[in-house]
């Protein structure tokens, strides 16, 4: 309970700070908010494991570290929003963006330590309608305000879906303890109805296709920050919730949903890639590399095991650090070139930001999973973890799922080599101009570098994840 | 825990050249220089330390030196057994290498200082040596053979690096391509044996348990096979030996450091390391060592004997003498140095002399080259005048690798030769008979530079002068080693067993090889200290095809050429190529097309309106559902 206790304190004292500072100074509050995220990180680094209110809240180690990888990665993108926090239009509302960022992550928290259906699913709606208002929260630009409806609407319709499977769940099992429902699934067609109904709902979190249609869209719209937020920390949290509710909840119909997740994989995979190939501006490019990325992290899911779950949040937090040294990079760039976000504006970056260059570079070799950057291992752990359970089930289903996510890694080879092609190599006359990006941006985009270059090599990372992954 | 300290001389040469390659270039030459020299100074002092505390540690029950392991942690865990570790391993010859390794190092450091003043790329040099340095020591006190192959291509890595240091001359490309491609292409086997070694053995460590020693049956003498075939490689044995002559075409310090002194004794360092198991479990595949090495030490003197480069001589005697190491070690019957494993402690006590002295010919040949600004003999000859630290320096090596007494060489050479007539005694013939060669060019080489005619037309616009003493000192340092090395009780230290072995020389032995060495000085002065040479211009005229094909080192490398330029490129290599440009990338291009035009057809689905997401959305569930109803 004390990873959620303090971070409703610093939610509250954001909200007493937004209050007495001065409109002007965004930077206090980003400093402020930065230093508390510290602080949170600092107070609760050793796993523990909580029960509260009955058992609707039950917290695993497991859980506790994912809650840990989420403010990493929240401290991360708060170090990324200096620049477009202190634009005018921006810099009088800039409380506002931490306070509803802090809200959503609270509500992840509680999604990922959920032990009743109904925590979960407020934990659920938390994380969601305080993330429209962040999509929308440059609503006279672009095209936030449109995003932030699309985003809005089909969170509502994938909600409605979601409490109707769970709804069903109630009316055949009569509880919505996790333990308790577990106990009292017998697998019959409604109930399998009722964990698809489940299964789409945060699907539609994690943009697994064919629940995605709404990502391209709100990351292209949203403010830059706010799809970096939207595509690791959002579906990371998911991501651990969708798998531990698998395997504690609906752990008699592991044959129904190993299918599910199979179709599902390579569909998101596929698409992703497909789509993504033909993307010239960079946020909606993201997206669709975030669709497919998923489809790797559910390879995990698919696991369904101690190594799966492992391998899991270490994807994830290999993810969070390659994929938000990718957005920050775009973020100061758009932020210092006045909006330039299409492929085409890169051509010729590395000439005039040899340094951005490069982190860009190393982050997307990782994203495309080329050793020794840390997501070659990711990658190579979440296959492995999926390949080892097709072994001891001897279900053959799951390699040939691994074997098409393999070659799905070439394409995605293919579109991300094209920025750095972008960077590198064509030609330009007159590239972006050189400049220099604030001292926090810098901080971030270290970090994020150290974590590519260096998880991958630490083994005492993946090790302690192991240690921990059961129970989750 | 005692040797915690060790971790500094690994780490040492690491940060320097992180240092020097990521800030070197804005420093000045002096400054970089001596961040190199001083690190390197600090891990010779510690390993002087380290051989002085291990050497005086009490000896356990068996009367052997421990083995300590002062850092040790696990990398990469496959099983409970087999885990890749990295650590620092103390025995008695990794604390004899690291004596050897730095005390070259630190000598050519210093040496290179003069030899290397005002050339561009300074820093990068120094910093490349810090590298090799740094890969090198690790490579010897490697606690598992696993370690031993990072570190033994790291070498490789740097070894490349330097031998390339004048990228702009294409001899130099193209030999540090040939070393870095034949050696690799030589440790394809050592990785074969490792992995062959890991999986039968469940471990990676030098000392498997017995029951799976056992069972390994062949498989076991093969691994071991195959891990000679990467020394032969690095220890440049015939016929992958053929890098080694052009490998000359780095700085001359640096082949002092790697192609002399230390990287290509690593082969021999690693049946060394394998030793115990070569002697209990494949004896016969000890043999065919020697037999190989027998055959390089002779081959590689025989080409000495007519090349007119003066580092292509020291390079084909180095071949020679690695070749008169391995022989030691494959002539070795049993673990008792009393009954036929003299051979072990013998190689090693010629790898220590030999690294000094032939450290020192190399230096002294760089303080030549320096001088005339030419490799070949044809422009020296009467340099004595002019370099009198260089001549004296120079001509106590040659006495040493001669093998005269009281000269370190002499020592180890005569246990070698003492080891091969007790395997056999044609054997200890040969090995004679190939060390008078030794003899001989070297004291060909010798009167060749610095007695004969003087180059006067050469010497008029420039006349040769010593060198400084930045350069003269790590000679008479080396100089003063090779005089006094022979002395070193190294049988007390280094055995085959491990336990103290008191060096006796042989009588009839001794007498033998010192009156053959003393028969090839005395014919090679008489052929060569004069100002004319009838004599070998006479054997030259009268053997032209032997001659030249010597001088041609029997054209080994036209044979490795013509079987990879005409055997394998056009057979194997033209074909594989024809199939992958117009079958495999045709396919691939037709992948790539049908991706993107699949990718152009999906396109409208994403049409932006809501409407149609909530019906993919609800139809897609809807659909999965029923799916999974019918299929399961």
């Amino acid at each position: 309970m004390q990873q959620e206790v303090t971070l409703v304190a610093i939610i509250l004292i954001m909200l007493l700070a937004d209050l007495v500072v001065k409109e002007s100074s965004a930077k206090l509050l980003q400093r402020l908010a930065c230093v508390l995220m510290v602080v949170q990180i600092a107070v609760n680094v050793v796993p523990a494991e909580a029960v509260a209110f009955d058992g609707m809240y039950n917290s695993t180690r497991m859980a506790s570290i994912v809650k840990t990888v989420l403010s990493l990665g929240t401290l991360l993108v708060f170090l990324q929003t200096g620049a477009w926090l202190r634009r005018e239009d921006t810099a009088f509302k800039s409380g506002e963006f931490f306070v509803l960022t802090l809200s959503t992550l609270l509500g992840m928290f509680f999604m990922v330590s959920a032990g009743h259906f109904l925590l979960f699913y407020i934990g659920l709606e938390l994380a969601s309608i305080p993330m429209a208002c962040l999509v929308a929260f440059d609503k006279y630009r672009h095209h936030s305000a449109e995003a932030g409806v699309k985003y809005i609407l089909n969170a509502m319709f994938s909600s409605g879906i979601m409490l109707y499977g769970i709804s069903m769940v109630y009316g055949t099992c009569g509880t919505l303890y996790f333990g308790d429902v577990m106990s009292a699934m017998t697998g019959t067609p409604l109930q399998i109805l009722a964990m698809v109904f489940f299964f789409a709902g945060l699907g539609f979190k994690i943009s697994l296709v064919p629940f995605h249609m709404w990502t391209p869209d709100t990351y292209q719209g949203a403010p830059t920050s706010v799809s970096a937020y939207l595509s690791v920390i959002s579906k990371g949290a998911a991501a651990f919730a969708l798998m531990s509710i698998l395997v504690k909840v609906f752990g008699i119909m592991v044959q129904d949903w190993t299918l599910l997740l199979g179709i599902i994989i390579v569909l998101t995979i596929t698409v992703g890639n497909l789509f993504a190939i033909l993307q010239k501006d960079l946020k909606r490019f993201m997206a669709y590399s975030s669709i497919s990325q998923a489809g790797y992290i559910m390879l995990a899911v698919m696991a369904g095991s101690g190594q799966g779950m492992a391998s899991l949040v270490y994807y994830v937090i290999i993810y969070i650090v390659a994929n938000l040294a990718v957005f920050g990079v775009i973020s100061t760039v758009e932020q210092h070139s006045g909006g330039k976000v299409s492929r085409d504006d890169y051509n010729g970056f590395y000439k005039t930001n040899p340094r951005l260059s490069f982190v860009m570079t190393l982050a997307l070799f990782s994203l495309a999973g080329i050793p020794p950057f840390a997501g070659f291992f990711s990658k190579f752990f979440v296959f492995a973890s999926a390949f080892n359970t097709g072994f001891v089930t001897g279900n053959t289903g799951y390699w040939v799922v691994v074997f098409l996510a393999l070659v799905n890694t070439i394409i995605s080879l293919y579109y991300y080599l094209l920025i750095v092609k972008a960077i590198y190599i064509t030609p330009n006359d007159n590239p972006i101009p050189t400049f220099k990006s604030g001292l926090m941006e810098r901080t971030s985009l270290s970090l994020c570098l150290v974590g590519v270059v260096l998880i991958g090599l630490c083994s005492w990372v993946y090790q302690s994840l192991v240690d921990n992954a059961w129970p989750f | 825990m005692e040797f915690k300290y060790t971790i500094l001389i690994l780490l040492l040469p690491l940060l320097s050249f992180l240092l020097l390659g990521l800030a070197g270039m804005k420093m000045r030459h002096r400054l970089a220089g001596s961040i190199g020299t001083i690190s390197l100074g600090v891990v010779a002092l510690l390993s002087y330390v380290t051989a002085y505390n291990y050497f005086t540690l009490d000896r356990t029950a068996e009367g052997v030196f421990p083995t300590v392991q002062p850092w040790n942690f696990e990398w990469l865990p496959f099983t409970e057994s087999l885990h890749i570790d990295m650590g620092i391993m103390l025995d008695p010859i990794s604390v004899m290498m690291l004596v050897v390794i730095s005390t070259v190092s630190l000598m050519v450091h210093i040496y290179s200082f003069g030899y290397m003043k005002g050339e561009r790329g300074f820093q990068r040099y120094y910093a490349f040596l810090s590298l090799f340095t740094f890969s090198m020591l690790g490579l010897v006190v490697a606690t598992n053979i696993f370690q031993m192959y990072v570190f033994w291509e790291l070498v490789g890595v740097s070894s490349y690096l330097l031998i390339g240091f004048y990228y702009t001359k294409p001899e130099a490309i193209a030999a540090s391509k040939k070393a870095f491609i034949v050696t690799r292409f030589a440790d394809l086997g050592f990785l074969i044996g490792i992995l062959l070694y890991g999986y039968y053995m469940g471990t990676f460590t030098f000392t498997p348990v017995e029951t799976n020693l056992m069972g390994a049956g062949m498989i076991l003498p093969w691994a071991l096979g195959l891990m000679f075939v990467g020394g032969a490689g690095k220890s440049a044995m015939f016929p992958l030996h053929i890098w080694l002559p052009d490998a000359m075409e780095g700085p001359t310090p640096v082949s002092a450091l790697i192609h002399a002194a230390t990287m290509v004794v690593a082969g021999v360092y690693l049946v060394a390391r394998m030793f115990p198991l070569f002697i209990a479990y494949a004896p016969d595949t000890l043999h065919i060592v020697a037999y190989v090495g027998a055959f390089t030490a002779f081959y590689a003197a025989s080409v000495a004997c007519v090349q007119s480069d003066i580092k292509r001589v020291l390079a084909f005697s180095t071949i020679s003498q690695i070749g008169f190491m391995m022989v030691a070690l494959g002539v070795c019957t049993s673990a008792d140095p009393h009954d036929g494993g003299l051979g072990y402690m013998a190689s090693m006590f010629h790898l220590f002399t030999h690294a000094m002295f032939k450290a020192l010919l190399f230096l002294g040949a760089g303080c030549i080259i320096h001088a005339v600004h030419s490799n070949e003999m044809s422009a020296m000859g009467g340099l004595r005048k002019y370099m009198p630290i260089t001549h004296i320096t120079f001509l106590i090596a040659c006495l040493a690798i001669a093998g005269i007494p009281p000269f370190s060489g002499f020592f180890s050479k005569d246990e070698i030769l003492t080891a091969c007539f007790q395997f056999s005694p044609a054997m200890g013939w040969i090995m004679t008979v190939i060390a008078g060669m030794t003899a001989f060019y070297m004291f060909r080489l010798y009167y060749g530079i610095f007695w004969g005619t003087e180059n006067k037309q050469l010497h008029a616009e420039h006349t040769p002068h010593e060198s400084p003493l930045t350069m003269t000192f790590p000679l008479m340092v080396l100089a003063a080693i090779t005089i006094f090395g022979g002395f070193i009780p190294f049988g007390e230290f280094v055995s085959s067993n491990g336990h103290a072995y008191t060096i006796h020389l042989k009588a009839s032995v001794a007498v033998t090889s010192v009156v053959v060495a003393v028969v090839a000085i005395a014919l090679a002065t008489w052929m060569y200290a004069r100002d004319r040479q009838p004599v070998a211009d006479m054997l030259a005229r009268r053997f032209p095809r032997l001659h030249r094909a010597a001088y041609k080192r029997f054209y080994m490398d036209e044979i490795w050429m013509f079987v990879t330029k005409k055997i394998i490129f056009r057979c194997i290599s033209a074909p594989v190529a024809w199939f992958d440009r117009h079958v495999v990338d045709q396919f691939l291009n037709f992948m790539a097309w049908s991706t993107n035009a699949a990718g152009e057809e999906l396109q409208p689905i994403q049409s932006g309106k809501i409407q149609s997401y909530v019906v993919w959305f609800f139809g897609g569930a809807i659909v999965l559902t029923i799916l999974l109803l019918l299929l399961l």
